[in-house]
């Protein structure tokens, strides 16, 4: 398995990991029926780095996403982000927490054009409702200035100009993920989730997508949990790695540690055979 | 260049142009339908808010067509209203029902939503008839409304008035409604239809906007009905069965589902067809109805719209090379 080999690790920015971390992960337990998706899995992600979260297929990689994003609730266990208890938030306000994500099978708005679907994201910046959009004052109209410009920026952010006024729906694979990861910029999250956000990539395509995930910690100010298959990709720009096998974490660390340790070479080698 | 913006700006104009000079060139009787057409384009907007835009299928939008009628009719019968008081009146009283209706069928998906409001377009003909309300609604025999008068001394027939009356309020509440859906609240409504999880994620309220989004969409609908109360000038049970809720579905498939100026052309359609239907063959005219519905969604399947807007890309394609 190449995913293990070795790869230049990421070094930790001097100061960034300081102080309370952003997301902290605690006892989270998931059952679904008789299956346990997750057991007991406590981690922390410090504020500004990029962290990996591996393991192989089904491990409970999205349902742990799941959990963040609310969709599902944890049988016991807490979670806190930025020091708040996430679990009494209801779904619709853990985006203006800071909390933004992309989804495994990616989950667009097809019918809308690529630029629409961008300006969704941006939906928690506005305030304004029924009426105001129906009559349109002033401050309705500056309110959509300034989020069409804000998502123009996104869109050539991500290389997504020639695509603005496309719907959504009839975009090839790779191209829908750039919108979705424009569309979930727009929400100026403080934590990305980012799952398997290389699947379906070709190589030049997952180069490409490094080189964004990097810039955009860099230019939004963004910390970031990425799931991830692609070992090339997580091991060499995640600054620390959290590993799961059968719902248990098995791993955390730098890349260089997690890589050394015999559990996750048992899953992953253990999955090949 | 001509963009979108540019190119629906102009032809709403010269719809408009088109709307001011009809009545002179058309006999009463024509007035009159293009009337009726210009109330039902505004009722199948309405379901089109809920519908096509929010992914809420209704079929008892009828419902909400009688309610907002027979509140018209009530606040100028009984109350004595003028009808520039007592249609935003029953407009609001709409959008109160309907955001009431909204709330529980949040927790309808689909089928059962569409069971749902067909119930309402059954049950609410029958409760117009109830003695109880007779006081009121004026049981099965309904109410009869004064005939609207041109205000301010303007030289126009009743006609005429109650043409350009309805063509002013049509005019007013599409330019709002195309506001709405092309704005902040618009994309949040669209969004929550093609993907609910992905909107709740960005922040969107689901509970809100779908409730809020069904309050409109009987706004609307109710508007319609209320302005088909001063138009006819007089609202019976009968006028409002099931099929009224049906026929605005049709509208709605036939204009385009999601796209705004379609309504017009599904309006034109459930205004024009029963007649070109009788006109074919007075003895089945159902069997005619039923036939040109099926040749239609044959020929159009995204709707009417839809083929005119396809048709004129291909035909300005065709220039372009030429
Ligand atoms: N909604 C659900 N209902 C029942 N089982 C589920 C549900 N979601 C996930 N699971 C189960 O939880 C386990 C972990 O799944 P998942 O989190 O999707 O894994 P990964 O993303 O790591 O591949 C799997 O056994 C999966 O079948
Ligand atoms: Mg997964």
């Amino acid at each position: 398995m190449n995913g293990i080999a070795q790869q230049p690790a990421a070094v930790i920015p001097v100061g960034v990991a300081e102080g309370t971390p952003l997301l902290d992960v605690r006892n989270v337990v998931v059952r679904f029926g008789g299956i346990v998706a997750l057991q007991d899995i406590s981690f922390t992600i410090p504020r500004g780095l990029i962290v990996g979260l591996i393991g192989p297929n089904g491990a409970g990689k999205t349902t742990l996403f799941n959990c963040l994003s609310r969709l599902y609730q944890p049988t016991s266990g807490e979670i806190f982000f930025d020091g708040h208890s996430l679990l009494s938030v209801p779904r619709h306000k853990i985006a203006a927490l800071g909390l933004g994500r992309t989804f495994q099978n990616v989950a667009l708005f097809d019918n809308m054009t690529v630029e629409d679907n961008v300006l969704v994201g941006g939906h928690i910046q506005g305030t304004s409702g029924f009426l105001a959009n129906a009559f349109k004052p002033p401050y309705v109209r500056r309110e959509e200035a300034a989020l069409r410009a804000r998502a123009g920026e996104l869109i050539d952010f991500m290389n997504l100009g020639a695509y603005r006024r496309h719907r959504a729906g009839g975009l090839p694979f790779p191209i829908r993920k750039r919108v979705e990861l424009a569309r979930a910029l727009m929400t100026r999250p403080r934590l990305l989730l980012l799952d398997e956000p290389a699947a379906g990539l070709n190589h030049e395509e997952v180069e490409n997508l490094k080189g964004q995930i990097h810039s955009l910690r860099d230019h939004y100010d963004v910390t970031v949990l990425l799931v991830e298959h692609h070992m090339n990709l997580v091991m060499s720009i995640s600054h620390k790695i959290v590993a799961i096998d059968f719902g248990r974490k098995i791993a955390d660390g730098t890349p260089d540690e997690v890589r050394r340790e015999p559990k996750v070479i048992q899953a992953y080698l253990g999955l090949e055979a | 260049m001509i963009t979108t913006n540019t190119a629906s700006r102009l032809l709403t104009a010269a719809a408009l142009i088109v709307g001011i000079a009809l009545p002179m060139v058309l006999s009463d009787f024509h007035v009159f339908q293009a009337t009726q057409m210009m109330v039902y384009a505004i009722a199948i907007l309405g379901l089109n808010l809920l519908t096509g835009y929010n992914g809420q299928i209704s079929l008892g939008h009828g419902a909400f067509y009688a309610i907002g009628a027979y509140a018209a009719a009530i606040l100028m019968a009984r109350f004595e209203l003028s009808y520039f008081v007592a249609l935003p009146l029953a407009a609001i009283i709409c959008f109160i029902v309907g955001f009431l209706f909204g709330l529980p069928a949040l927790k309808l998906e689909g089928h059962y939503l569409a069971l749902a409001t067909f119930a309402l377009a059954l049950a609410v003909p029958q409760l117009l008839k109830y003695p109880a309300f007779e006081h009121w609604t004026g049981g099965v025999q309904g109410i009869f409304v004064n005939k609207p008068e041109a205000p301010f001394g303007i030289p126009l027939s009743t006609d005429h008035w109650l043409y350009y009356f309805t063509l002013a309020v049509t005019l007013l509440v599409f330019v709002l409604a195309s506001n709405l859906l092309h704005g902040r609240v618009g994309r949040a409504i669209t969004a929550i239809r093609d993907q609910p999880v992905a909107a709740e994620a960005m922040g969107i309220n689901i509970a809100l906007y779908k409730a809020t989004t069904f309050g409109v969409s009987a706004l609307y609908t109710g508007l319609a009905g209320g302005l088909s109360a001063i138009v006819i000038q007089f609202i019976a049970p009968d006028s409002f069965t099931m099929f009224l809720s049906i026929f605005l579905l049709v509208g709605l498939v036939i204009g385009g589902v999601g796209s705004i100026p379609g309504a017009f052309l599904g309006a034109a359609f459930i205004v024009i067809t029963p007649n070109i239907a009788s006109d074919i063959s007075k003895a089945a005219t159902g069997a005619v109805y039923g036939l040109l519905l099926i040749t239609f969604v044959y020929l159009v399947p995204n709707g009417a719209w839809g083929a005119l807007t396809v048709g004129w890309k291909r035909l300005a394609g065709m220039t372009r090379r030429s």
